[in-house]
């Protein structure tokens, strides 16, 4: 057999392991003494793992809207765990939007990190290709030991190249994301008890009582809530993103918030769509609370980070609103929103980064009249936080649009309360482009300012060239999701409950 | 080439030319910015013109370019639609930004963002021409945010002018205020027609003309009301109307030709635009009609007493954009919708000549904008003063020049309307005629008539702008000089449609076939046309007619009656209107203020949302969440961990009588559940 049937037969398994053999290779042989090698073995990696990934979408069938690329094998037989992978259409753009980031968070880290770079990098990489084993994996168990272990690089980065309060940031993203974890494998431990099985498969045609439905419903939430993050278990975002490195954001917000988003779609609402059904309200709130109340708290935040922290929170409230309006513009709109909100946040921490990296200070207060002196980086810097805002033409509007039009049709004042997104987004966003960017140069700091390298220069343009690509012409996402939103809408319209009378 | 194939190089040249020169602008030579820019608008006007005459012809087209997005059955496209509308709108906004673009040449060429100024105006043609031949509500909306972008550069476009950015914040807000309510419109639109092409939505509306929705408990409204209304919210955004009007008169911070192109001449008129577009909709609802048709009438005339006490060149005419918009408005309420456009179009440029004068003026005056330091500008700027007068005077609605004819077509359609408010509605325009008349000759004699004033003056008086390094004003001994050719020819040029377009295109335009097909109205329901038509045929029979009959109307007595009261007031006794400011301190004070919108939108909805945001973080993030519920749960863990530690007895039977009960708990547990 050549090798190019072997990738392309274990395709998610390559994704999955090439990017942490990479991540492994470059733990070995990099070092602080040869810096440069290090950062292109890693960019190496990050480039093959990328590669690796395409399959996905040159073999992808949209018309299939069940799983694709799937590969089993027995790995704890006693259990009756297995090995299995496989994507839909909703998984296989959040995989190359994985392998994608870590390409730019590698380039992104090329001068800035100089102490522990070999770590820095094999920790993104192994990351990336756990967090490729969460979309892909459809055994519960192995879902689950992805969706922890990813959790271990995430905490090595903000803990050793964080910044001063690392500490508390970090231990508040333990405590949050532990007790939502332990619920989910309660409830994935009740399920193998039902059926006697880890194969998700099983569980979408488990019928089910309301109320244990409900139980694993919440059980579910309060794992991916918390990832998301949905009000109230937010908190934890904003404090980790001040203190991780401009890297641990873009993962953080490009990818991480994700798997919180694509979990509800793989696990909590199928498996229970009676009981997402009837909370569907309660979620609808949630997310409006996000959406609205957040957006508000964005507006006044003093920190750069925070503020776009606060902005992912509120942009992923769109995300769990068109999952529970159970339409398909609404769901494919909340799919769109994630890539978008990828492509968005990451090139909004990466511009906060490289303020960060010249003046060392995340204050808004401390800059002004930026423009003068790098006007290239101020023009990326507003298409960014217009795209943040949702302008048409850029992706951000694409999935609130989307999202708005299906919550207009479920409620007038659902939609009322989405679209206020159109004044608080663009107010925040905008309010700090003016404070940060326009004025005159306010101190002599922002005077010495150099405008962007050309790297910056090359990592900016590739995210503008994917947010203006995907805000003119957003069909190639779609096309991705519409067999699997159609099987989804339908699965989730058929009762689990059990028959009465049988 | 195929009319498809022209009218989609139409849109791409001039965002090609934007592209290129927004991209490598500063690496290639300064005068490429323009070259390019131009060439690309230039040809784009060519080609409209070709297209205009095609339609003139008979074509009328209506197809996709690509699909942007489908999502279950429902289809997003990006297309054009051609019909005359459409047409006409791509030849007045291609020609008055060829000629914005030449007049720039002029006016920026000293200015360190030259290039990037013209990469903006190109790149606001583009979005100008997509919003005007979208064929849904989609790419509707895309243009429409698009060109409030390109506005929102360049108010902002002298960055360092603390002011500028204010404004240009101010108007994006402003603006998404009205864009959220067109959004929610576009809902309800794809909820109950499943569709956002423009075709599908006006043929499935009538059948939902009598469909009820019930948005507040008990309380049901006629669906195409709400909708319609909510349309024209993003309307009032985009085309200034009260009370989101707020943004217009501050966006004057930006360079003068873009106040022309953008502020006067097109970006603003896109809300009449739309909702001409929409006709078929509005047409369903009369209370939609009588809500327009007020909000028109109330910004007509209110907003036309601000023009009266403004003193900065550029706000008055600023004011008297948007008391024309006002005029327009109150067409559309009266179903009148072609005399809007008609409105529309004339205003267009007349507007942009008298904005392209007043940013000549400026010039001549060394940026200089108080007209208090003017005066006898005709004897140095010929040409600025013979197209100003024309301007104003079909401004005023002096029969014959183009002004005269449509806003003279508004106020008899209105007369002739029927619906609720028309009455209230009348008397504002007609009033209005007064207020425009004396406003814009307050204008014009101070600054083309009278003594020099700036000899005199020692330029102690604030300079708003001190920010700004070409903010000099001119010294006492200087003459201010006419600029050139760049800037006088554009001048020329849209003089000459003030004059003429008028007389020429009111027939076909109005009475004729041109709109047929292309905009709806019930005559049944809403006469006021239909009476018009008649009225015109009956009576005035031709254009020369209809002039000469408007020598003896009430409108043009009004508009004289101004123009004599600003020559008195102004350049026989001065004493006057001081006096009378002096006397009525109260109502100076109103108008100083603005009516106090700025100041309630200051302090209500930026203060308001600030404080709110603040208490919900500090309260709600920080104490509630953080500070109750995590750190409580972490001190809590911290103390119940002191008291489990005793548990941690290293006794074996401890360990086994833990587990049995924990077996215990687990089994109970399950079994309940099943």
């Amino acid at each position: 057999m050549s090798q190019a049937n072997i990738f392309s037969q274990y395709v998610l398994s390559s994704s999955i392991w090439m990017p942490i053999l990479a991540g492994v290779v470059v733990l070995l042989l990099g070092s602080d003494n040869k810096p440069n090698f290090t950062r292109w073995l890693a960019l190496a990696g990050g480039l093959l793992a990328f590669v690796v990934t395409f399959p996905l979408y040159t073999q992808f069938n949209y018309a299939d809207g069940g799983f694709q690329f799937q590969e089993m094998a027995r790995w704890i037989p006693a259990f009756n765990v297995n090995y299995h992978l496989g994507v839909d259409g909703i998984a296989a753009p959040l995989i190359l939007l994985t392998s994608f980031t870590t390409v730019i968070v590698v380039i992104a880290a090329w001068e800035v990190i100089t102490k522990n770079i070999a770590q820095y990098m094999a920790a993104f990489l192994i990351m990336s290709g756990l967090m490729i084993g969460v979309f892909s994996a459809l055994d519960g168990l192995l879902y689950y030991v992805f969706w922890e272990a990813m959790l271990i690089p995430m905490f090595l980065v903000i803990g050793i190249w964080g910044g001063e309060n690392r500490v508390y940031a970090t231990i508040k993203f333990f405590l949050y994301t532990l007790l939502g974890s332990l619920l989910m494998l309660v409830a994935f431990i009740y399920l193998y008890h039902q059926t006697g099985s880890f194969e998700i498969a099983d569980y979408y045609q488990l019928p089910l009582p309301l109320n244990a439905q409900i139980l694993i419903f919440m059980a579910f939430f309060m794992a991916f809530a918390v990832k998301i993050p949905m009000w109230p278990v937010h908190t934890w975002l904003p404090d980790a993103h001040v203190e991780a490195p401009t890297g641990g954001s873009v993962i953080l917000a490009a990818i991480m918030l994700k798997l919180g988003g694509y979990s509800f779609l793989r696990f909590a609402m199928p498996i229970a769509p009676d009981a997402a059904h009837y909370l569907s309200g309660f979620m609808i709130t949630l997310s409006l609370i996000a959406i609205v109340y957040i957006a508000l708290v964005a507006l006044v935040q003093k920190d750069m980070k925070k503020l776009i922290a606060y902005s992912s929170i509120s942009h992923m409230g769109f995300v769990t609103l068109g999952f529970f309006l159970f339409s398909q513009l609404g769901l494919e709109g909340a799919i769109v929103q994630m890539i978008s909100h990828g492509f968005i946040s990451a090139a909004m921490f990466l511009c906060v980064g490289v303020l960060y990296d010249r003046m060392h200070s995340r204050q808004i207060a401390d800059y002004g009249g930026v423009v003068n002196t790098m006007p290239v980086f101020a023009s990326f810097a507003v298409l960014f936080a217009m795209a943040n805002s949702g302008l048409p033409g850029t992706s951000g509007f694409v999935g609130e649009f989307m999202v708005i039009l299906a919550a207009v049709k479920y409620n007038f004042w659902v939609g009322f309360l989405a679209a206020t997104t159109l004044i608080f987004g663009a107010a925040y966003s905008l309010w700090m482009v003016k404070r940060v960017f326009y004025g005159d140069i306010a101190n002599k700091h922002v005077a010495e300012l150099k405008d962007l390298n050309k790297r910056e220069l090359f990592i900016l343009t590739i995210l503008a060239l994917m947010v203006i690509g995907f805000g003119v012409y957003p069909q190639p996402i779609t096309e991705f999701t519409h067999a699997t939103a159609a099987q989804f809408l339908n699965h989730m319209a058929i009762s689990k409950l059990p028959v009465a009378g049988l | 080439m195929t009319l498809p194939q022209i009218s989609l190089l139409i849109v791409l040249l001039p965002l090609i030319a934007a592209a290129i020169v927004g991209l490598w602008g500063r690496h290639l030579p300064r005068a490429s910015a323009h070259w390019l820019t131009i060439a690309g608008v230039g040809a784009a006007f060519v080609l409209s013109v070709i297209v205009f005459k095609a339609t003139l012809n008979g074509y009328t087209a209506n197809y996709n370019l690509y699909t942007w997005l489908t999502s279950g059955d429902i289809q997003f496209n990006v297309g054009f639609l051609i019909d005359n509308l459409t047409a006409m709108m791509m030849v007045v906004v291609t020609f008055v930004s060829l000629m914005v673009h030449v007049y720039t040449i002029g006016y920026m060429s000293e200015d360190p963002g030259y290039s990037r100024f013209f990469s903006y105006i190109s790149l606001f043609t583009f979005a100008m021409l997509m919003l005007v031949m979208s064929n849904n509500f989609m790419q509707l909306f895309f243009g429409w945010e698009a060109v409030g972008l390109v506005s929102y550069l360049l108010i902002g476009f002298w960055y360092k002018r603390p002011t500028a950015i204010y404004a240009n914040l101010k108007a994006f807000l402003v603006n998404r205020v009205g864009d959220f309510g067109f959004l929610l419109g576009i809902g309800m639109v794809l909820y109950y027609t499943g569709s956002l092409d423009y075709a599908t939505v006006f043929q499935t509306a009538p059948a939902l003309a009598d469909v009820q929705v019930t948005l507040i408990p008990n309380v049901s409204w006629s669906l195409m009301t709400v909708a319609c209304i909510l349309l024209f919210i993003g309307a009032m955004g985009k085309s200034a109307q009260v009370p989101l009007h707020v943004w217009l008169p501050d966006s004057m911070e930006g360079p003068t030709p873009i106040s022309a192109l953008i502020h006067a001449a097109t970006m603003v008129t896109a809300g009449i635009f739309m909702v001409a577009r929409m006709s078929p909709l509005f047409e369903l609802s009369t209370t939609a009609l009588s809500f327009v048709m007020i909000i028109g009438a109330i910004t007509a005339l209110f907003m036309g007493f601000l023009g009266i006490i403004q003193n900065d060149i550029k706000r008055v005419v600023a004011y008297s954009t948007l008391s024309q918009l006002g005029y327009m408005t109150v067409a559309l309420g009266a179903s009148a919708y072609s005399v809007a456009i008609f409105h529309l179009m004339t205003h267009a440029f007349f507007k942009a000549l008298l904005f392209l004068a007043a940013g000549s003026v400026i010039m001549g005056m060394h940026h200089d904008q108080d007209i208090r330091n003017m005066g006898n500008l005709k004897k140095y700027m010929p040409v600025t003063w013979i197209t100003s007068l024309v301007g104003s005077l079909a401004l005023i609605g002096t029969p014959f020049f183009a002004g005269f004819y449509s806003k003279d077509s508004i106020i008899e359609a209105v007369a002739l309307s029927n619906i609720t408010g028309s009455g209230f509605a009348y008397f504002a325009i007609l009033a209005g005629v007064f207020v425009t008349a004396f406003y814009s000759f307050r204008l014009y004699f101070l600054v083309f008539h009278g003594k020099e004033k700036w000899r005199k003056t020692s330029h102690s008086h604030d300079h708003v702008h001190a920010a700004d390094e070409h903010h000099h004003g001119l010294s006492p001994q200087d003459d201010p000089h006419e600029p050139g050719w760049v800037v006088k020819l554009p001048l020329i040029l849209l003089a000459i449609p003030s004059l003429i377009i008028g007389y020429i295109a009111i027939e076909p335009m109005l009475f004729g076939e041109f709109f047929s097909g292309v905009i709806f109205v019930n005559d049944e329901v809403h006469p006021a046309m239909a009476h018009l038509t008649h009225h015109y045929h009956e009576i005035l029979h031709s254009p020369a007619g209809m002039a000469l009959h408007g020598f003896m109307t009430l409108p043009f007595m009004l508009a004289a009656f101004g123009v004599l009261l600003a020559w008195f007031f102004y350049m026989k006794r001065p004493d006057i209107p001081a006096a009378i400011q002096k006397k009525f301190s109260l109502i100076n004070q109103i108008l100083e203020n603005k009516y106090g919108f700025d100041a309630f939108n200051e302090r209500f909805f930026a203060g308001g949302a600030r404080s709110l945001g603040e208490k919900l973080w500090k309260i709600g993030d920080i104490q509630l969440i953080d500070g109750a519920m995590v750190n409580g749960t972490a001190r809590l863990i911290g103390r119940i961990s002191g008291k489990v530690r005793h548990l941690q007895s290293g006794l074996i039977y401890h360990y086994a009588f833990a587990m049995i009960i924990g077996v215990f708990l687990f089994l109970t547990f399950f079994i309940k559940i099943n």
